[in-house]
């Protein structure tokens, strides 16, 4: 019905109903089979509800069947972009269980392969999310660097999706001859190249538009929610398991020269070399958990620098990977790492009697970070829906287990 | 503050609700009794000096072993275990919470042990909640929506019990 008003202008009265819509389960934003029931007037979204578990792969029950160094391929089947972090939790829990302390060129190698596998994870991330906004080349952009690096990874460990090479006692192998030298031909050939991401998205003006102030997440909230990672740090958190985790893990840091990507009075560390924060972002929103991620890509690429500088003088042995089925002292073990997607953590509970575990916990990072989404989706348009979701960087086989 | 001034201080404050304290342990617990999980999750979250207001995990361990030849040589009777994870962002601290259940209430097959529900302590725990009722099968009490996450709502049984047995078929899906 349209009315004229006195000033002349016709008002069109559009009346709208409530709706429940269905995003998903297979969506191109969702990542994945991630349902969203989202209540909507109009263009508004009042309500949306995450219904998770079309994956369900019962990974925690398949831990309770085999020894530690059996399910080490399943923990990289969670989270398959970042296999070579998820290794690295569960080996390290197990670690602590048994009380088996590294050698030396172990960490260093650890470290490098971590680095690694965070990049090419946040490389996907950041693509990906360019093309839930509907921006297609940074997608090809980030999966050329990262197919580079998943030949240094199948260099390493003869895989290229189904990566696993860290493992309880070190690594299954030595790094082939010749392999660091690649990496660092690599990194000289990427270091460039990541000014044009920025180019791309971060100081893209419809880029912007669509994420700052989109999503905004206070401190308190990602703290209760139990957000980790990027996410966390995105709303200002300084936390970061490398530095403030457990010694195990950190020791593994030890020697290295790195600051937690976080704002500190409007800056963030290195970001002059970056495009500035715009003025219309606001810490914790879509646009700053973007940008995080893409500092740590540098940061990653700092700690890599140093590890094999480190890893090359070392001497030593790259560790031993422990008996496939050596038998579990009673007790348990909870231990958390910083994933590129947030805080992993791994719980191994074994009743002494043998080599398989009693129980195998795996706490995931996304679904604390997906557990926050209907509260960022309240009274948001139906087009930020994708912006927010993305922004997490969520894998669901990570969040189904 | 040390381990054992800590464990005194508990103890003051909540007397019996703290029933057993394993400071030895490779991860140092706690253990309080049901009646008791409410009080001392908040405590510990706006206590000035402890703040452990990021809840990492909730998850239950069934100690149970269906052979009954091993399980006279086990050395636990049993029992559920709901173990809470938790850290502190300020303090860097982390302290693992356990609390032990029936694995059945009053040891009636079916009937769901209860716990009270920290969802309105933590918010994270609210997903952590339902996942661990979904696949251990323990009921948390006051839980604002407490329904199967990751398995469907017709789901029969709680997968990561012991005596769990596959099914054999569902909605015309061979399970085995």
């Amino acid at each position: 019905m349209a009315t004229a008003s006195t000033s002349g202008i016709v008002e069109i009265d559009v009346r709208t109903d409530e709706m429940l819509v269905n995003m998903g389960p297979q969506h191109p934003s969702t990542h994945g089979v991630l349902r969203l029931v989202l209540r909507t007037d109009g263009e508004v979204v009042s309500e949306a509800t995450p219904h998770i578990g079309y994956l369900h792969r019962c990974a925690e029950k398949i831990g309770e069947n085999l020894t530690p160094r059996q399910w080490i391929p399943y923990t990289d089947r969670m989270d398959y972009l970042a296999g070579m972090n998820m290794n690295l939790g569960w080996a390290l829990a197990v670690e602590k269980l048994i009380d088996y302390d590294l050698p030396e060129k172990a960490r260093h190698l650890r470290v490098i392969i971590a680095e690694l596998n965070r990049v090419a994870s946040h490389l996907v991330g950041m693509g990906t999310y360019g093309l839930d906004l509907g921006s297609f080349s940074p997608f090809l952009y980030a999966f050329r660097e990262r197919e580079r690096i998943l030949d240094l990874l199948e260099d390493a460990c003869g895989a290229r999706l189904t990566y696993s090479y860290l493992t309880p006692g070190g690594a299954t192998a030595d790094l082939p001859p010749g392999w660091l030298q690649k990496l660092t031909a690599f990194l000289d050939q990427f270091e460039p190249v990541i000014l044009d991401y920025h180019a791309l998205l971060t100081n893209n003006a419809i880029f912007i538009k669509r994420t700052a102030n989109i999503g905004v997440m206070s401190a308190e909230m990602a703290i209760d929610y139990g957000c980790s990672g990027p996410v966390l740090r995105g709303s200002g958190v300084d936390y970061d398991l490398r530095r403030d985790g457990e010694e195990r893990y950190t020791s593994l840091y030890a020697g290295y020269a790195f600051e937690v990507i976080v704002e500190k009075n409007g800056s963030y560390p290195r970001d002059h070399e970056y495009p500035p924060v715009p003025s219309d972002a606001v810490l914790g929103d879509c646009w700053h958990r973007f940008y995080v991620r893409m500092l740590e890509v540098i940061q990653a690429i700092d700690l890599l620098r140093q590890g094999i500088e480190k890893y090359s003088q070392s001497t030593g042995d790259w560790g031993t990977p422990i008996k496939l089925a050596a038998k579990l002292p009673k007790g348990e073990a909870y231990l958390e790492t910083e994933c590129p997607r947030g805080q992993m953590g791994f719980y191994i509970v074994s009743d002494g009697s043998g080599s398989i575990p009693l129980r195998a916990r795996a706490r995931s990072s996304c679904f604390c970070n997906l557990s926050v989404a209907p509260e960022l989706c309240r009274d948001c348009l139906i087009a930020d829906v994708p912006a927010i979701i993305g922004s997490l960087d969520i894998v669901m086989g990570e969040i189904d287990r | 503050m040390s381990g054992k001034q800590f464990i005194e201080r508990l103890e003051k404050r909540f007397g019996d609700l703290v029933a057993r304290v394993e400071l030895e342990a490779i991860d140092p617990w706690i253990e309080v009794e049901p009646g008791g999980v409410i009080e001392l999750c908040r405590y510990l979250r706006d206590a000035e000096d402890l703040r452990f207001n990021y809840c990492n995990s909730i998850c239950v361990v069934d100690y149970f072993e269906p052979d009954a030849k091993k399980a006279a040589k086990t050395a636990w009777g049993p029992h559920l275990e709901v173990v809470y994870h938790l850290s502190s962002i300020q303090y860097k601290t982390t302290l693992v919470v356990k609390v032990m259940l029936p694995r059945w209430k009053e040891d009636v097959p079916g009937q769901l042990p209860e716990v009270p529900s920290v969802s309105g302590i933590w918010s994270t725990a609210d997903w952590h909640e339902r996942e661990a009722y979904d696949l251990s099968g323990v009921w948390f009490t006051g839980h604002p929506n407490l329904q199967r996450i990751l398995c469907p709502e017709d789901w029969v049984g709680y997968p990561l019990r012991k005596d769990y047995e596959m099914p054999l078929e569902y909605h015309g899906i061979r399970g085995r």
